[in-house]
């Protein structure tokens, strides 16, 4: 592998195939309007929002309906026109019920936004705070916070994740072929924002014809960097190494190396923030999976129950399926599919129940978690050490700078949910320490 | 709804899977097995036999899961066969084989528990209990259905020595000064265990295991190169004890280990630097026992020893964690 991997990458990390024609040449489409909508008031990272409309209020689509709580946190929007039927807790993708602003949309309505114009007045911070913008790769973390650098901080270098390492997933490479000009004006609004001097955007080589769309737009201002085809190449980490040679250190932030990386599903949100004012109430969802007959990518509003979202690309009798928001390396499965379509959600991948009939075996001790760790630890101790309860050899082997990659249970020949135990292990430590 | 299945990341996964592994190595024995036929005949079938279904059968006596179809058994079984002398009474085959499955592995848990590789085990136990009958060779090409008289010896009753013995390469090296064509040590043609003789197939079976990913080729890659390595320095300097490098390389266990036994997963590191040490310390076991022991042979001790320290190793050899201190 290392002697054909010519293009910059990480050590280590594995080679699912990418399945990613299934659906990288379909044109994103639009999901069409539904009945009713669920906005969790927790769908980033940080505290809850708070809501901002009663229940019977008329609200329209863009309108503000939950403020952000605190510093790390973001406002809600409404999807759509309508009127708010409940606030009550909702099934949520994560699994766990999360209270939500429930809308009921107005059929007869335009789903118009309401007017608010260009945002160029204001601080980029304050813009994409305003429009609830997220991460949009996966993590949900509120965007803004990274658009401030701290005092004393400096950020030399803002690299922009194209990656999408993820199997099945093209919703980033749609948006950056239909959408480069406007995904390089968010980078450059970011890249003033944090007064950086260069901007990257890192691309996978299997979506080099994104990269020449975005090189030949961008005429030179953003440097485009080609990276190998490996998972997980689109980790912030494995990334900045790949791209700057730059490790972060164990339990650090990519600030602490003078980089930030945002996701260019984001940069493409910030744009249209503050050229349009157009808050964050959709998103491009891959809607792929080998039960799903015909993959597609779509812009789906926030809050879109994932049925009605399955039931679009026709697909409604789902029972003994396996459904998982995100990619299948990271995804979580879904128990409820009432849940909706969230801010960080890429992608709703359909497999059937049969993809899932493994047997565990015992662990033969080959290493080869080790060979695929890209965090360099010891999979196979660490669940090991979990089992056993011994918080301090966990801390000791660095349990907490496992990302939760996946990489190491998708390698193992016995099929030990390794990922899964060492989820455990990071939970038992931390409760370790409160 | 309530019967979609819940289940946690990873959705995908690696084709490669243990029960796999084990059919990879299994099936690469055919061939060695036809080779030993044709070198020692039908004695090599009966031996192999004879230990393969004893592992099989002990495993299924001495565990209470039914751990069987992993294979694992049955891979012990045929490997000690393959690592004994023709000739020897099947009943100690037999008696191997048991042990190297009830002692080597199943009384350390299991599959993947075990310390030491349990074919070898049973084969330093058979050595030790029999040392004479272990060390009587048989010459190669006596004729297909040629028994020997002491293959079907009742247990514990006539062992003693008919036929025909031969020199193996490496004890014709040591106790006579004599040195074995290099070609014969490459066809197979020579004295020595059922399996080993044949260098060719052994060097064609790693390379098949080595592309399906059926063990880390760090492992066989090291302990040859350091078996070269070392013996052309020996050689160089203490031609008498020490064999040139072509000719360590390809007589005795040495190809068969290192493509059968130094590449088990269980009783070797799971560190990539561990790996290289353990190739490389089995290496230099081999040609500092061949060269300087007692014996003409080492590579069933190097190993051993190997294992041994193997946790150690582990321990020793953790990588350092992503962004951590050099
Ligand atoms: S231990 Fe954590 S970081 Fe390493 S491969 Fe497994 S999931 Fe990924
Ligand atoms: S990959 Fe699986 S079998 Fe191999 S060492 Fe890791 S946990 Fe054990």
């Amino acid at each position: 592998m290392v002697l054909i991997a010519s293009a910059p990458t990480f050590s280590h990390g594995v080679h699912p195939a990418d399945q990613k024609a299934r659906s990288a040449t379909e044109p994103i489409g639009r999901m069409p309007f539904v009945r009713e909508y669920s906005v969790p008031l927790r769908q980033h990272i940080g505290a809850a929002s708070e809501p901002i409309v009663a229940v019977g209020d008329i609200v329209q689509r863009g309108q503000l309906i939950a403020k952000r709580a605190s510093f790390v946190s973001t406002n809600q929007h409404a999807p759509v026109t309508g009127r708010v039927k409940a606030i009550e807790t909702r099934p949520h993708p994560s699994g766990v019920s999360v209270r939500a602003i429930v809308i009921e949309s107005d059929p007869f309505s335009s789903q118009q936004m309401g007017a608010s114009g260009p945002r160029s007045d204001q601080a980029l911070a304050d813009s994409v705070s305003d429009a609830g913008i997220v991460g949009m790769g996966g993590a949900a973390f509120p965007a803004h916070v990274k658009l401030s650098v701290p005092e004393g901080r400096t950020v030399d270098t803002l690299l922009m994740n194209g990656c999408e390492c993820e199997p099945y997933l093209t919703c980033d490479h749609r948006i950056m072929l239909e959408h480069p000009t406007a995904v390089l004006e968010g980078t450059a609004m970011i890249q003033t924002a944090l007064g950086a001097k260069a901007s990257v955007i890192g691309v996978e080589q299997n979506k080099s014809d994104a990269a020449d769309v975005l090189r030949a737009a961008s005429k030179g201002s953003v440097s485009v960097a080609q990276v190998a085809v490996k998972y997980p190449q689109g980790a912030e980490k494995m990334l900045i190494k790949a791209v700057l040679g730059r490790e972060v250190p164990v339990g650090k932030l990519p600030l602490d190396v003078g980089v930030v990386v945002h996701n260019v599903g984001t940069a493409f949100a910030v744009h249209e923030a503050v050229r349009l004012g157009k808050p964050l109430i959709e998103r491009v969802v891959t809607v792929s999976g080998p039960a799903v007959s015909q993959p597609r990518n779509l812009w789906v509003p926030i809050g879109t129950p994932i049925c009605d979202l399955l039931a679009f690309v026709g697909l409604d009798q789902l029972d003994q399926y396996i459904v998982i928001s995100g990619g299948p390396m990271m995804g979580q499965a879904q128990k409820n599919l009432q849940a909706p379509v969230v801010k960080g959600m890429s992608g709703i991948l359909v497999f059937p129940a049969a993809h899932q009939a493994t047997k565990e075996y015992p662990c033969i001790r080959c290493g080869r978690c080790l060979d695929a760790c890209p965090m360099f630890l010891n999979p196979t101790r660490l669940w090991l050490l979990t089992r056993n309860r011994d918080i301090e050899a966990l801390n000791q082997h660095h349990v907490q700078a496992c990302f939760e990659c996946g990489s190491c249970s998708y390698v193992c020949p016995s099929h030990i949910p390794l990922v899964h135990a060492i989820r455990m292990g990071k939970k038992l430590v931390r409760e370790a320490q409160v | 709804m309530s019967k979609l299945l819940l289940v946690s990341s990873p959705f995908v996964r690696d084709e490669r899977n243990t029960p796999q592994l084990m059919r990879d190595v299994i099936g690469s024995l055919v061939p060695i097995l036809i080779m030993s036929m044709w070198v020692f005949g039908v004695i090599a079938l009966l031996m192999v036999a004879v230990t393969g279904a004893t592992a099989v059968v002990t495993e299924r006596l001495v565990t209470s899961k039914r751990s069987l179809h992993d294979g694992s058994a049955l891979l012990t079984g045929l490997l000690l066969g393959f690592v004994l002398p023709p000739g020897l009474p099947l009943w100690m085959g037999a008696l191997g084989s048991a042990f190297a499955v009830g002692l080597g592995k199943a009384a350390f848990g299991g599959l993947g528990a075990n310390i030491f590789n349990p074919a070898l085990l049973g084969r330093a136990f058979l050595q030790a209990a029999f040392p004479e009958a272990m060390t009587t060779w048989v010459a190669p090409q006596m004729g297909f259905w040629q028994l020997p008289e002491r293959s079907l010896a009742w247990p514990l009753m006539g062992s003693h020595v008919d036929g025909i013995s031969a020199a193996t390469p490496l004890g014709g090296f040591k106790f006579q000064g004599l040195t074995t064509d290099l070609s014969e040590m490459v066809v197979g043609t020579t004295a020595g265990s059922l399996g080993e003789t044949a260098t060719w197939l052994l060097v064609l079976c790693g390379l098949w295991l080595a592309l399906r990913k059926a063990f880390d080729w760090r492992l066989p890659v090291s302990t040859l190169f350091s078996v070269a390595l070392l013996s052309w320095v020996l050689h160089a300097t203490v031609p008498e004890r020490c064999a040139d490098p072509m000719t360590m390389l390809g007589s005795g266990g040495l190809m068969f280990a290192a493509v059968f036994m130094v590449t088990d997963p269980v009783t070797t590191p799971v560190t990539a630097k561990g790996m290289w040490l353990f190739g490389f310390g089995t290496g230099v076991l081999v040609v500092l026992i061949r060269s300087f022991g007692g014996l003409p042979e080492g590579v069933m001790y190097a190993v051993l020893l190997m294992n041994a320290v193997t946790p150690w190793i582990n321990r020793f050899t953790q990588p350092r964690v992503f962004g951590g201190l050099a």
